[in-house]
């Protein structure tokens, strides 16, 4: 065994230098989370918190059972909201089929002006989340339907608009090629040799976010942009917690089905 | 060549719904559904037509924000966004790892599969607005219910697609560590983890983008940060400070993706 | 018919593809073009209709340059030239009829291509073209749904459905298996010549080549390097368009299939007299 006796008797999975990093990197955010923790409780009144438990049991006691009978006021609201998020989906993907094209590398009219142009549309629109465009909406054109429609439809622009440009980005090349060649014009082109190769993407995308919207329809309510939000906002405003459940459970009942038509249809596209 | 009389139309046939009736069936229950649904929105135009004038003042506020009038309100909202999400990811992502092992079909028994698995269901059946409104009610005001908040939403979204990572993990890797005669914690530390690592720190840094852009909503139901000063902007019509927040939210958002796309070249 | 004119191009990444080249091409000529790969076979070709654009030189098609049209002029002129592809480059999701009729792209206006209402004698046209090719069974089908052979037919078909002066022909069986390979080469060597139609041939495939091809010219680094009948192909000259590379394990895997084929060129003989 003298021969291997000069190979290390240690072995270590990573070189040091590495090693210590990566001790500093941990370190470093412990140290950030510890900082960060401070600033944030800085105003937290501990006695709430400690009081949590009991206020939890409190509002449980309050919540059940529900009240069924408020069921029959629900259906209307409810409604509504399904009309918001399709309408909205339904605007928001007109809004970004444009912008999309715009933004996709491979079929914007100018790189240097249009395409930042988008791109910045859509990161404007995913950054802001749909409660905060209602919120803008309501104090702009007033509470009711249209500012959440108009809300959901903005917010969807930017989903839309990304997915769907980074689809036109990964078309076939020898296709449009293929089109190009046979003397079409550009719009021919982007008629027979783009457009049918996004459609299934298209479809997944719009489907998928219709999904999200009427998730997110159901709380836009809460800054009066209509919908089943409204109640959960008037029943929350009078402690009405036996309502409050039985909206709740309406609003999960709904996910869960567009959840269910969204991965259907999805399936049948595909 | 014998003259053969080739047909002079074609339509092209249709994709999806081959029968002729259930796709005229199908287009008129849109058709109905659509004129149904816009008739039920009642747009006050008078309403409107005075609020054009305020998104337009809005729209010059985005112009020409208003960074510092309001700027104590803006750095505390701001702060406390920020802290909030980092240590939300942080807290949340801990939970999540025994819960997404947990929650992994080819590791975990079965009992307690069924129990992270209903975790995730809950986490991700809550809104965010929605368990921050209850956990509000439960601790106050603030950023505490916030932070509460994102870390129990990043449990059912970081858990979920890290025992969907494990599951789709390399089998013979795991029957090969097991086979040396390995224990459970070590099938973890050797055969899985490296596998998932990378997947799980990209996504931890895809979650702290999100819980960012979170914290700005739930800050209107009395979360804490940023959205509760955009909240107040708003509600006072100060359109040029809520067009600085909006521009301050967007600039974040932008660097945390450039910054994560990046990071997660580097780490993998 | 086409006549090449010390025809150059430099890509932007200043790599020389093309380098003073000239060729002539008339009427009814299949000429194979071949090379190593990098050589320039297919800039050439796409210096042509200009899905690349040449640096400098003239492309001839019968007394219009090329290379100096603007971008009306230039879709106008591109009907004149069929361009068959290597992947095929079909519409996947489009319908097999759609694709061939997309050859008449630039004979019809956007809204009737759009609503695909094309004309009665483009849409009889197509009908034939299938039929010649025989997929006339497979037209409402899907072309992602068809093999690769049929897919080469649908391309064929497409580019006829231009009715072009000039057959453009960028390495057609680098996606197929031998015996399929020889089906569509054979196709498009007899729709060649009942037309008239003069080609050029983008081809790897040395034995194939010199199957098929009336006249070769060989690429080398961007330079015509062999210019003559299939028959003066030695030893000598492929290497010196290939190098060193051992092309003759090739030819002689591809003898005895070639054989069975001397039979599929006695017809072709009989049918250029």
């Amino acid at each position: 065994m003298t021969e291997i006796s000069h190979h290390s008797q240690v072995w270590s999975h990573r070189t040091p230098r590495t090693r210590l990093f990566m001790w500093v990197g941990w370190l470093a955010l412990v140290a950030l989370f510890v900082w960060c923790w401070q600033i944030m409780t800085r105003d937290t009144i501990w006695f709430f918190v400690a009081d949590a438990p009991r206020q939890a049991a409190d509002i449980a006691g309050r919540m059940v059972p529900p009240r069924w009978s408020y069921l029959g006021e629900l259906w209307l609201p409810l409604w509504d909201t399904i009309n918001i998020a399709t309408l909205g989906t339904i605007g928001g993907v007109i809004m970004a089929v444009p912008v999309a094209f715009l933004a996709a590398r491979n079929t914007t009219p100018s790189a240097r002006f249009l395409r930042p142009v988008a791109l910045f549309v859509i990161v404007a629109s995913r950054s802001i989340n749909s409660l905060i465009w209602a919120l803008l909406l309501v104090a702009i054109i007033g509470p009711g339907l249209l500012a959440g429609i108009v809300a959901i439809a903005l917010r969807s622009i930017g989903f839309v608009g990304k997915l769907l440009y980074e689809a036109i980005e990964e078309t076939d090349q020898s296709q449009i090629e293929a089109i190009e060649a046979t003397g079409a014009s550009p719009a021919q082109v982007l008629n027979y040799g783009i457009v049918p190769q996004i459609m299934p993407a298209f479809w997944g995308i719009t489907v998928f976010r219709w999904d999200i919207n009427i998730r997110e329809s159901t709380i836009l309510g809460l800054v009066g942009a209509g919908g089943i939000g409204l109640k959960l906002q008037a029943s929350l405003n009078v402690l009405a917690w036996s309502q409050v459940t039985v909206i709740l459970l309406l609003i999960l009942a709904t996910v869960v089905i567009s959840e269910w038509v969204s991965a259907r249809m999805r399936h049948a596209i595909i | 060549m014998s003259p053969i009389a080739y047909p002079t139309s074609w339509r092209r046939p249709p994709q999806i719904i081959r029968d002729r009736r259930w796709r005229i069936a199908v287009q008129l229950g849109i058709l109905v559904y659509l004129a149904l649904a816009v008739s039920t929105v009642e747009v006050n135009w008078a309403r409107v037509y005075e609020g054009l004038d305020r998104g337009w003042n809005f729209v010059l506020g985005f112009l020409r924000p208003d960074f510092t009038s309001r700027w104590t309100d803006i750095a505390k909202g701001l702060t406390e966004s920020l802290t909030m999400t980092l240590t939300s990811t942080v807290v949340g992502v801990a939970i999540s790892l025994p819960i997404g092992i947990g929650a992994a079909r080819n590791l975990a028994p079965r009992p307690v599969y069924y129990l992270c698995r209903g975790i995730i269901a809950v986490s991700r059946a809550l809104q965010e607005v929605i368990v921050a409104i209850f956990l509000v009610a439960m601790f106050g005001f603030g950023p505490f219910a916030g932070f509460l908040t994102l870390s129990f939403a990043t449990i059912g979204f970081l858990s979920k697609l890290l025992a969907e990572d494990i599951e789709d993990i390399d089998a013979g890797q795991v029957e090969a560590i097991r086979a040396t005669g390995a224990s459970w914690a070590q099938v973890v530390n050797y055969a899985v983890q490296p596998q998932v690592m990378p997947r799980l720190i990209g996504l931890s840094l895809y979650r702290l983008d999100i819980n960012f852009r979170e914290s700005a909503v739930i800050g209107i139901v009395g979360a804490g940060g940023i959205g509760a000063t955009l909240n107040t902007a708003i509600d006072r019509y100060e359109y040029d400070s809520a067009g600085a927040i909006l521009l301050i939210i967007i600039a974040i958002v932008m660097v945390a993706e450039y910054g994560s796309s990046h990071l997660r070249k580097y780490l993998q | 018919m086409l006549r090449i004119e010390h025809l150059s191009k430099t890509y932007r990444t200043g790599d020389t593809a093309l380098s003073d080249v000239s060729l002539e091409v008339p009427k009814g000529q299949i000429l194979g073009l071949i090379g190593p790969s990098g050589a320039g076979k297919s800039t050439l070709i796409r210096c042509i209709n200009r899905l690349v654009e040449p640096s400098a030189g003239a492309v001839w098609l019968g007394d219009v340059n090329l290379v100096t049209l603007g971008k009306a002029e230039l879709r106008r002129q591109r009907r004149r030239i069929g361009m068959i592809f290597q992947e095929y480059a079909l519409v996947e999701r489009l319908t097999v009829m759609e694709n061939v009729l997309s050859g008449r792209l630039g004979y019809v206006s956007f809204w009737r291509s759009f609503t695909r209402r094309f004309p009665p004698q483009d849409i009889q046209r197509a009908f034939a073209l299938l039929d010649r090719v025989g997929l006339l069974d497979h037209a409402d089908k899907r072309a992602d749904a068809l093999s690769g052979g049929q897919r080469q037919r649908v391309g064929i078909a497409r580019a006829l459905a231009q009715d072009p002066e000039l057959l453009l022909v960028d390495e057609p069986t680098a996606s197929l298996d031998p015996k399929t390979s020889r089906q569509i080469m054979r196709l498009l060597t007899e729709i060649c010549a009942e037309r008239g139609l003069p080609a050029i041939v983008n081809i790897h495939d040395v034995p194939l080549a010199q199957q098929f091809m009336q006249r070769i010219v060989g690429l080398r680094a961007g330079r015509i390097v062999f210019d003559g009948p299939p028959e003066a192909l030695t030893h000598e000259v492929l290497t010196r368009i290939y190098g060193e590379e051992d092309w003759n394990a090739m030819k002689r895997g591809d003898e005895e299939q070639a054989r069975a084929e001397a039979e599929a060129r006695e017809r072709m003989e009989a049918l250029a007299q």
